[in-house]
């Protein structure tokens, strides 16, 4: 019996010098791989036109019914996206929300890509909504980039043309 | 009722393990009648976590259910992809193409391993070797999961297989991080297998405990791991090829007696089959481009009026979708035949006349997830 502590504690000394394979999470966090999928982003053309059209493919798409969105007609002068329409509301329920990136492979111009951020967390329902000013990337922060690897999907869809002359 | 040996009267009584208990693998209680500490009978009772899951499939649409499948035995989401894309397949008539198979099978082989390294842990935990073991497993397991991520963009809800192939192609880095993580295996495989299998404690709770014969086996249409513990080489990758099986080498391990230990030792031999099945696999792998996916195949698809029932050998049983069709968008019929909740049925047989603690080890050598049980 006591050989066998002794193999054990064999064991736990090798174990000892080695480096931990864990990470202190909250402290340092893990990089996630670029195909993570994470909270949704909608994106902007480079001129700052939003890329959404408004065309709720993305809310058909979704097994968890997690998506609303409202349509509207754009204002001619100034349009928010180009087409005819645009989304006024758009909506994403987080907690309905499983992540499949079923909305991204819908969407017609990529407007919507799931980034790599994961830490959600609520304290009521009420703030699992986000809503468009949440998911929008900001004008002055450029357009959002789009991931390669939707680009690359693209080859069943010919991925848009950076603008659409109205 | 007098206990053996002794003319002290007991009584026998009855108590509830579970459902909130940490040794039930989730939501699960089971009513025990106990004399003393030996079992008299035990009645599993399960439904705590029914999600209506496959009502919901009726509602959707083909596509949509695939996320849904991960959610049924969530450590094993890529083997349930593949058994109801396969259901899918089959109803629709979708060729896969050869590149998208080997894929598909080095996906669910890794699944294996995963599954298997951290069944043993859970098993090993509930015997009382707290945590470390589990903690072993779950390295491995990482590893893994790393390897989904960096494929399908999720460690555990992959949702990577589509009607005709997989989502998107392996990431230019993955055969040799693939290849790196093969090699470091057998160290694991050997090490787990040497701290544990001559192990004084895991041999007592173990040996004898539980045991299952072949004919009560047969008669539950137990399936997997354990009908395989109990000395039946019965192994659908074997018995019924599917996919890409027929081509690779590899061996069906089984027990002699059917207990525990047992059903221990062939999981373990089968994370070394899985290896062997992955190094043929990688070997085999054509490179075509674009050979992920029948381009051909669409998605949102309306099969023709049949219906269609696929089976596979997912690490924990037989694995099988039955579809019915009615030419519609949606599912007219979707059943799910789960292993977990079948091997679960002979537990009371297995329980019978053994003590309160082993209930724990014998439930944990079956290796439920009650994601699957009660869908
Ligand atoms: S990721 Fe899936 S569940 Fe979430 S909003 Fe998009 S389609 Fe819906
Ligand atoms: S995000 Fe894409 S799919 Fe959804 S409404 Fe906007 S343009 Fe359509």
């Amino acid at each position: 019996m006591f050989g066998e502590l002794l193999k054990g504690l064999q064991t736990t000394l090798r174990y000892m010098f080695r480096p931990p394979v864990t990470v202190q999470y909250p402290d340092v966090k893990r990089p996630v791989r670029e195909r993570f999928r994470g909270r949704h982003e909608l994106k902007r053309f480079a001129n700052g036109q939003e890329r959404c059209i408004g065309c709720s493919l993305c809310s058909a798409a979704c097994p968890a019914d997690a998506i609303l969105v409202v349509p509207a007609e754009n204002n001619l002068e100034q349009p928010t996206s180009p087409g005819e329409r645009y989304a006024a509301t758009y909506e994403i329920n987080m907690l309905r929300c499983i992540f499949c990136g079923y909305c991204e492979d819908a969407c017609p111009t990529n407007a919507i890509v799931l980034e790599h951020q994961y830490e959600l967390s609520f304290y009521d329902r009420q703030t699992s909504i986000y809503t468009k000013d949440m998911l929008l990337v900001p004008p002055d922060q450029g357009h959002g980039e789009i991931p390669p690897i939707l680009t690359q999907l693209g080859d069943k869809r010919p991925s848009p043309p950076a603008q659409i002359d109205l | 009722m007098k206990a053996e040996g002794t003319m002290i009267k007991t009584e026998e009584l009855q108590i509830n393990i579970g459902p909130q208990h940490p040794s039930t693998h989730g939501v699960f209680r089971m009513l025990v009648t106990v004399d003393g500490e030996t079992i008299v009978d035990l009645k599993p009772v399960f439904g705590y976590l029914h999600r209506n899951h496959e009502q919901i499939a009726e509602v959707n649409t083909y596509l949509q259910n695939m996320p849904y499948t991960d959610r049924l035995d969530y450590f094993n989401s890529m083997a349930n992809n593949q058994a109801y894309a396969m259901a899918v397949e089959k109803l629709a008539e979708i060729e896969v193409p050869e590149r998208a198979e080997y894929i598909r099978v080095i996906m669910v082989e890794l699944t294996r391993i995963l599954n298997h390294a951290s069944a043993l842990g859970f098993l090993i935990n509930d015997m009382g070797a707290w945590q470390t073991p589990l903690a072993f497993g779950m390295r491995e397991r990482e590893k893994i999961l790393d390897l989904f991520e960096s494929t399908s963009g999720a460690r555990l809800m992959c949702n990577y297989f589509r009607f005709g192939g997989v989502v998107r192609d392996l990431p230019p880095d993955f055969v040799p991080r693939l290849q790196s993580l093969l090699t470091g295996l057998p160290t694991f495989i050997d090490e787990f297998e040497r701290m544990l299998r001559e192990n004084e404690i895991l041999r007592i709770r173990s040996e004898g405990i539980g045991v299952l014969p072949k004919e009560v086996a047969i008669s539950y249409s137990v399936t997997g791991p354990v009908l395989r513990g109990s000395g039946i080489p019965y192994d659908i990758r074997k018995a019924e090829p599917y996919s890409i099986y027929d081509r690779f080498d590899f061996d069906v391990p089984i027990g002699t007696v059917g207990d525990v230990y047992d059903r221990f030792l062939v999981r373990i031999e089968e994370m070394r089959q899985s290896k062997r099945i992955l190094e043929q696999a990688l070997k085999q792998l054509p490179d075509a481009e674009g050979g992920h996916i029948n381009p051909k195949a669409r998605q949102n698809i309306r099969p023709p009026v049949g219906d269609a029932y696929t089976r596979i050998e997912s690490p924990k049983g037989e694995l099988g979708f039955y579809l019915v069709s009615d030419g519609g968008q949606t599912p007219y019929r979707y059943k799910v035949r789960a292993p977990s909740f079948i091997n679960l049925t002979p537990l009371s047989d297995m329980c019978r006349g053994y003590k309160v603690a082993d209930v724990v080890v014998i439930l944990g050598s079956i290796d439920i997830v009650m994601g699957e049980v009660d869908r």
